[in-house]
């Protein structure tokens, strides 16, 4: 049995849609839909999938920055939504931290690096100053940083370096638990390797896992050991990355290794062809009836459209779709 | 090429040079208005050299000395009633920028605290207060003021309650709109994250990140608070008569000013004085209290 650090079990997260002049209720947005997934220890696992899938969304359920509506997170087997605010604050929050998208946003404009980086030490940790300076220095070191940086604003650093400093700040706290909301797709294609690596690296010294959210295929085969494919707030495909790159079922990630760049065009197969889909996602206020997918799916057949399809097991992956019931 | 950037580099470096101090200058000038305002104010009774309220008849309506027909006894002349103009605005300050200061503190105090409540945790609390704002913009000071006067009778004391009573509302208005974006910033959302308190979150990120809008508005409001306090003074709500008031100078010598200009243009000019230094000194500590402004 696997060494699993977080799960999350039936998440769905509805959010009501108020129009008009008496906010009258017009629907309800299924952001995500009975979302299960688990990271093991030490682990990464992607949450892959277009804007609007529910990635993000589902990583802020785990964050507890909002609530799931119905399902819960179970942190080393206990269910954290059960906790109170206190045990929240002693045993859940210093254990899970994140390093959010955009590096320019994530810090406060007037605070000092070392103030960044220290506050979870501060709210959390009650040490002195100096010890707090000491551990950011040594956080800084881990990133790539130098001690003198801590004196300085984050207005004065490039955006790979912010990044340096965000995820300093995720670790002062030795989580076991690191939420990479999309952490290279706001840097320059030249500095995603390094910060990439970066995180491979403390992953291994410090056991982390992590919690990546991306849309980068490249990005997603090269740091995690599983992936969750979403589509329209549901987990459409998931499974080991290898396995899963290698030996793709779901009509929709098959579209979506397509319509990356993993395959060169000379590495096509002569008979392969590029599967461009057409529309744009419908929206989850009013979602396709079916598999969710059937009105974009190349391989739609009439069953699609009326029955939602189980998740199954495949070899060693779970798949949702009525090619494999 | 590489003489050519010797010049350039030269003439950049003029030209910073003059910058800085231009720059300098611009902080300079207004802090001594201020200061000599602040400190004329402190030490009135040394200062003047007549009784602010101690009326002459005889030498009423007298011009400037540095005019045709000004008396060398009276500096910036005398107003209708004989009173010397420049002991009326040494003695005026001390009403008029207490009065402000006061007021703009106690407003700007509870209008932030109101409106960073109020935009960060939304919802009913945030309808509640801003109804509550609504109503106070809506009604007119000056009517508080009129029945503070009743009430209270007319002082110093009942101005300022008739101001702040209902003063704080525009900052609450403009610091909730802040609050209201701040609280979808990242930054407080890594705050949530790492487990700080509302408190806490409140405090440390949204507060400091408000201070722009919080200085460009008291630094206006001074200007409007001397007008303030001298219309109310004007309706009896404030300070009674004799005593100086720079908006109550202004007022009186509305009847005068194409025969005795004077008696309005001094105090009136200090008003602008006060304002413009306000804004270039609010100008300068927005700088100072912003970290990407600073170097430059």
């Amino acid at each position: 049995m696997a060494d699993i650090l977080l799960e999350g079990r039936n998440l769905t997260m509805l959010y009501p849609v108020r129009r008009g002049l008496f906010q009258g209720l017009i629907g309800m947005v299924r952001a995500v839909d009975n979302v299960s997934f688990s990271i093991e220890r030490g682990k990464t696992l992607s949450l892959v999938g277009e804007s609007g899938a529910g990635k993000t969304t589902t990583a802020k359920s785990v964050l507890l920055l909002e609530r799931a509506t119905s399902g819960s997170v179970y942190f080393e087997g206990k269910d954290i939504y059960q906790y109170n605010k206190d045990q929240l604050k002693r045993e859940y929050r210093p254990r899970v931290q994140a390093v959010q998208q955009n590096p320019w946003s994530s810090m406060n404009p007037r605070m000092r690096v070392k103030d960044i980086v220290a506050e979870p030490l501060v709210v959390n940790a009650k040490q002195s100053k100096k010890e707090n300076y000491d551990r950011v220095v040594e956080l800084l070191d881990q990133v790539g940083l130098k001690a003198e940086h801590a004196e300085h604003f984050p207005h004065e650093f490039s955006g790979g370096q912010r990044q340096r400093i965000a995820v300093a700040r995720a670790l002062a706290l030795n989580p076991s638990l690191v939420v990479l909301d999309e952490p290279v797709s706001a840097l320059d294609v030249s500095i995603r390797a390094q910060i990439m690596n970066l995180l491979k690296d403390l992953q291994e010294a410090h056991n982390l896992s992590y919690l990546v959210i991306a849309h980068n295929l490249a990005t997603v085969r090269y740091m995690s050991h599983g992936v969750a494919i979403m589509y329209l707030g549901q987990i459409v495909e998931y499974g080991d990355t290898e396995d899963l790159f290698e030996n793709p079922l779901h009509p929709y990630t098959n579209a979506l290794i397509s319509a990356s760049d993993l395959k060169l065009p000379e590495d096509r197969d002569q008979n392969e062809k590029e599967i461009i889909l057409s529309g744009e996602m419908p929206s989850p206020l009013n979602p396709p009836t079916g598999c969710r997918f059937h009105t974009r799916c190349p391989e739609a057949r009439p069953e699609c459209s009326k029955i939602e399809p189980e998740m199954v097991t495949v070899g060693k992956h779970q798949v949702k779709c009525h090619k494999f019931v | 090429m590489e003489y050519l950037r010797d010049i350039n580099e030269a003439k950049i470096e003029k030209r910073m040079e003059l910058r800085r101090k231009f720059s300098r200058l611009m902080l300079i000038i207004p802090v001594v208005i201020l200061a000599l305002l602040i400190l004329s104010a402190i030490f009135a009774p040394l200062l003047a050299p007549y009784s602010p309220t101690e009326i002459a008849m005889t030498e009423r309506l007298q011009p400037p000395s540095f005019l045709k027909g000004g008396s060398p006894k009276h500096f910036l002349g005398t107003d209708s009633l004989g009173r010397d103009v420049f002991s009326r605005i040494i003695y005026g300050a001390r009403i008029s920028l207490s009065f402000s200061l006061i007021v703009i503190f106690i407003t700007g105090t509870v209008g932030t605290i109101l409106g960073i409540i109020s935009g960060y945790f939304g919802g009913r609390l945030d309808s509640f207060i801003m109804r509550f704002t609504d109503v106070a913009l809506s009604i007119p000071a000056i009517l508080i003021a009129i029945i503070l006067a009743v009430g209270l009778g007319p002082s110093f004391k009942t101005i300022v309650i008739a101001s702040s009573i209902l003063g704080w509302s525009g900052y609450a208005r403009v610091i909730r709109g802040e609050a209201m974006r701040l609280r979808e910033v990242d930054f407080v959302a890594q705050a949530r994250i790492i487990g700080s308190s509302r408190m806490r979150i409140m405090i440390k990120h949204i507060f400091p990140n408000v201070i722009n809008p919080l200085i460009i508005i008291a630094t206006m409001m001074v200007g409007l608070m001397i007008i303030i306090e001298a219309t109310l003074s004007y309706l009896g709500a404030g300070i009674p008569p004799p005593n100086p008031s720079w908006g109550a100078m202004v007022n009186d010598g509305r009847n005068y000013l194409e025969t005795a200009w004077w008696i309005s243009f001094f105090p009136g000019f200090c008003i602008g004085l006060v304002v413009l230094s306000c804004n270039y000194l609010g100008d300068w500590i927005r700088d100072k209290l912003d970290p990407r402004l600073r170097r430059l």
